[in-house]
């Protein structure tokens, strides 16, 4: 039976009971345990640093040339946090609340009640670091709203609120480094998990310059590699995110969480040509201002801004008016897809639709003209006052689109289209962080923990940093204090001979096909079944032809993938290949787990359970669960179910109207 | 369109490295820079060539891992744009484009076009942080911060440790991004305590990995993707006087 391990007792004192329970690790003790930690996000770097200032040895991996390029670098939005500064109506109840319904309901109330819970401290903590969240006048931090809520919790720094919070983790590891209590490995690749006993021990990992195999004993191993997105090859994610440390662990006895559950974000650059190597993200803050709107009549093919007011249908204020722009992602992506679906699209593709920046900018044009008492400003010094305004609090983002797409977004409205971008889905693991395999850990977006089956924005960058500055500092010892008289475990052991075999084994294989096609040939085939057939809309008959699909093309990639180059040099096609590898196998887990689910919830829309008026419809008496899958070998994995039960939030039909 | 592309190929580090020639057609004005990298790639592979390695990977501006130098200009003709950024909408039909890595002796070339920047580390180890362990901090609104010193010191934590301040400069120097991380700590009341000292070591940790001194050109700030400012050159000087490095 899967333990969730979740404290008795009430939801509020749970957390702080556990920590004054937990069992300590003495300073002497802790300089005598090694931590392996896979990862430098916001997960990993958080904690690195601080499981290293409390003591412990670490070794932190990534597999970029430096950590602070961890695809957290990317995150634009904002984080989440339960402060109530703007004193309107917020509360750890409310963010926890908010995040449960989000998640429509398939998450723990335990875990996400904790995760409120710390959220305020870890704002605190970032700013004693030095991070430069934005303020207002009076000196004091400056919050926005995000989708899914009515209040306005989330902190930022301009459109780069990952960059800073990473460069802030990042410099705290910098710091452990410089006192040796780190040791950092970049551009090395983990390849295997090493089990001692049962107990997750250490890794095989590949030095991705000298492409030379390497042994490290920890006496605990932390997965904080991220999210699997990539499996759908066009998604946000940076073309370097993939699934295989997690995947290793799978094999090595994790159970996979929910793999099925992904986020397609409904705000992102559409698709250009043949040639797109991955998508571009649009802050989901800039539905905070945007409308997003169709034309009403079908194929209108004139210019946005030549399209009247009256024949502009405003989609989601039309069907959602309580939250319109910023209902959650998964509701406005599929709004997009039904609205382009039926022939309403805009732009070459018609698979786009508008986010139009035109009245935002008059509305903030009128607030400055106020604010400096020009009350007879002209129509085009009020425009230039309100793109001032824009420019200022999206700036970045409108730049982007332009370079990318050519057009300047303060003139005409964006085209926009959903994106794969965050999966919901991963390891999975118990209160402590820990997965199936004892020693084993997954922090941040690589678990499958606090988001159900839709993460809220802003929620991932709180989620990270709260695994890695508040909660694993706390649990682990848990674990770690029975481990004190473990010795180090010397690396010729047999553990770590076969482990390395293995990967060799598999590095050779793959050097040796020299068949047609590259690696890109493959992930490309993939993403696309992946996305047609285990995307925004999902049905039985798809997702069965999918794991066919999927299994005859693993079998041709592994008969005809060409990688050029030798193995021990440094060699970014080797790299790919291993990583499209476990994509392959991830994949067809996925499609398993949607068909296994036989309902809707949040990101995952099955199209033989939905509402009259197509919403998703959730069965809460035979799916209330998490589902964890257990690696049986190649293509067989059983599935074994953590039921979810619900004291302080009563599931109900999300409703946004 | 129809390309030319000379790259610089080169094994590994201890080979010597040359140009080499190849053509694309059927380019695309939508596609990035990178892009045209990835079809070429895709067509080495197919003929059983080398493909040419290069660092990137957000393909979003932000990870500064893409650093090529194009016709001779740290990440190419753009103004405040990273390589990946760059899109071939900035070429014409039949135009040459020269392509290099970073070249600086703290930057050594591991293959191709990319290059080893840990040196970068090295320097944000020697200070570029503040002493806070976790779970230490006060309130985040304890402190007020003036508004403009908040922004101020966004600007600077804007760098993203690229390195094309350095590829840029003449005498290879760091201070671009030495000087943005010292600014931006020393510009909040948080950071200031440590700021002297920071200042030191971060600029002893510079010299030591072998980057040339500054000597004002402002090449650095022109071709830096994040618009990051001299005055933080400046303001480190002032620092570095406060501080009293001579003296010491
Ligand atoms: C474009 C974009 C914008 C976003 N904006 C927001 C936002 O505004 N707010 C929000 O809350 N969330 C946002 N998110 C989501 C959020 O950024 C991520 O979920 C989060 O940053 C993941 O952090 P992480 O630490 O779990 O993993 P990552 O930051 O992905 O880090 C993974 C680390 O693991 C390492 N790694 C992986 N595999 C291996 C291996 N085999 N060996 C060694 N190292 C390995 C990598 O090198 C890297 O260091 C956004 C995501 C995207 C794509
Ligand atoms: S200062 Fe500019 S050019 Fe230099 S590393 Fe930072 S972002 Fe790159
Ligand atoms: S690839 Fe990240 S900045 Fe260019």
């Amino acid at each position: 039976m899967l333990d969730a391990k979740i404290p008795a007792g009430p939801l509020e004192t749970k957390w702080s009971k556990y920590k004054s329970t937990v069992k300590l690790v003495n300073p002497a003790n802790k300089r005598k345990l090694e931590v392996i930690v896979i990862g430098t996000g916001l997960a990993g770097a958080s904690a690195a640093a601080a499981l290293a200032e409390l003591g412990y040895k670490v070794k932190a991996f990534c597999f970029q040339d430096s950590a602070r390029r961890a695809h957290s670098i990317a995150a634009q939005g904002g984080i989440n946090a339960a402060k109530n500064y703007q004193n309107d109506g917020d509360s750890v109840f409310r963010l926890f609340y908010d995040t449960v319904k989000g998640g429509d309901y398939r998450a723990r109330e335990g875990n996400v009640y904790r995760l409120a819970e710390v959220s305020a401290a870890i704002i605190d903590q970032c700013v004693a670091q030095g991070v430069p969240f934005a303020r207002e006048y009076g000196g004091l931090l400056s919050n926005r709203s995000f989708g899914g809520t009515q209040v306005q919790r989330t902190f930022y720094a301009a459109g780069q609120t990952g960059q800073q919070l990473l460069l802030g983790a990042y410099s705290a590891l910098q710091r452990q480094v410089s006192l040796g209590n780190v040791k950092m490995y970049n551009r090395h690749e983990m390849l295997e998990i090493v089990k001692v006993d049962g107990k997750a021990r250490g890794i095989i990992a590949r030095d991705l310059v000298s492409g030379k195999l390497e042994r490290h004993f920890g006496h605990a191993v932390l997965i904080c590699s991220g999210g699997y997105g990539n499996v759908f090859f066009l998604s946000t994610n940076a073309m370097g995110s993939n699934v295989t440390a997690a995947w290793k662990a799978h094999k090595q006895g994790a159970y996979f969480g929910n793999p099925c559950f992904t986020q397609i974000h409904p705000t992102c650059i559409p698709v250009s040509g043949d040639h797109q190597s991955k998508l571009t993200l649009m802050s989901e803050s800039l539905r905070n201002d945007g409308r997003i709107w169709v034309p009403k009549k079908k194929d209108d093919n004139r210019k946005a801004t030549d399209i009247p007011e009256e024949e502009r249908d405003y989609y989601l204020e039309r069907r959602y008016p309580a939250f319109g722009n910023l209902v959650p992602r998964d509701v406005a992506s599929r709004a997009a897809k039904e609205r382009c679906d039926a022939g309403y699209g805009v732009g070459a593709s018609k698979m786009a639709v508008y986010l139009d920046y035109a009245e935002a900018i008059v509305r903030y044009g009128k607030i400055e003209a106020s604010k400096k008492s020009l009350d007879h400003a002209s129509e085009q010094e009020i425009i230039a006052m309100g793109k001032a305004v824009v420019a200022e609090k999206y700036g970045n983002l409108f730049d982007m689109y332009a370079k990318i797409t050519g057009e300047n977004p303060y003139e005409t409205p964006m085209r926009i289209y959903p994106a794969v971008h965050y999966t919901m889905g991963g390891l999975w693991v118990d209160y402590d962080l820990m997965t199936t395999v004892p020693g084993l850990y997954a922090l941040g977006e690589a678990n499958f923990s606090d988001h159900g089956a839709n993460r809220l924005g802003a929620s991932a960058l709180m989620q990270g940093l709260a695994d890695g500055y508040f909660v694993i500092p706390y649990t682990i010892g848990n674990y770690l204090a029975d481990e004190i008289h473990t010795k180090p475990i010397p690396l010729d052991h047999p553990a770590f001979v076969e482990a390395e075999k293995a990967v060799k084994g598999q590095l050779d294989t793959l050097m040796g096909i020299q068949g047609k096609h590259s690696v890109d040939h493959f992930h490309k085939a993939l993403g696309k079944i992946m996305w047609d057939k285990c995307g925004m809309a999902r049905n039985a008959k798809g997702l069965q032809e999918a794991i066919t699909e999927i299994q005859a093309l693993k079998e041709e990639f592994w008969k005809d993938v060409r990688i050029p180059g030798k193995q021990e040099e440094f060699n970014p096609e080797l790299e790919k290949a291993g990583r499209v590898a476990d994509f392959l196998e991830l994949g067809e887990l996925m499609c398993k787990d949607a068909l296994q689910r036989n309902e809707s919830c949040g990101g995952h829309f099955r199209e033989e359970s939905q509402t009259e008026d197509g919403e998703a419809k959730r069965n809460d008496d035979e799916f209330a669960f998490v589902a964890a899958w257990e690696y049986k070998g190649p293509s067989s994995s059983e599935l074994h179910k953590e039921p979810l039960t619900f004291d302080i939030v009563h599931p109900s039909q999300r409703s946004y109207k | 369109m129809k390309l030319t592309l000379k790259v610089w190929r080169q094994q590994n580090s201890q080979d010597k490295g040359r140009f080499e020639s190849y053509q694309v057609s059927d380019v695309s004005t939508d596609m990035s820079f990178l892009e045209l990298f990835d079809v070429l790639n895709e067509r080495l592979i197919n003929e059983g060539k080398d493909p040419i390695a290069f660092d990137h990977d957000c393909r979003e501006g932000i990870c500064g891992a893409c650093s090529m130098y194009i016709n001779g200009r740290a990440h190419g003709p753009w103004h405040e744009t990273t390589t990946c950024q760059l899109h071939m909408r900035a070429y014409n039909d039949g135009d040459t484009i020269v392509v290099e890595p970073w070249r600086a002796a703290a930057f050594p070339v591991i293959k191709d076009l990319a290059v080893d920047r840990s040196a970068f580390d090295r320097i944000i180890q020697a200070g570029g942080y503040i002493s806070v362990n976790t779970g230490n901090a006060v309130d985040a609104n304890a402190i007020p911060i003036d508004k403009v010193d908040a922004d101020a010191a966004f600007a600077a934590a804007a760098c993203i440790g690229c390195g094309a301040c350095v590829a840029a400069c003449k005498n290879s120097s760091a201070m671009l991004f030495t000087s943005a991380k010292i600014s931006q700590l020393a510009l909040l009341p948080q950071g200031r305590p440590e700021h002297k000292q920071r200042a030191e070591d971060m600029v002893a940790q510079m010299d030591k990995e072998g980057f040339g001194s500054c000597t004002n050109t402002g090449a650095c700030e022109a071709e830096c993707p994040k618009g990051i400012s001299i005055t933080n050159i400046a303001r480190l000087n002032r620092e570095f006087i406060t501080a009293g490095f001579t003296s010491k």
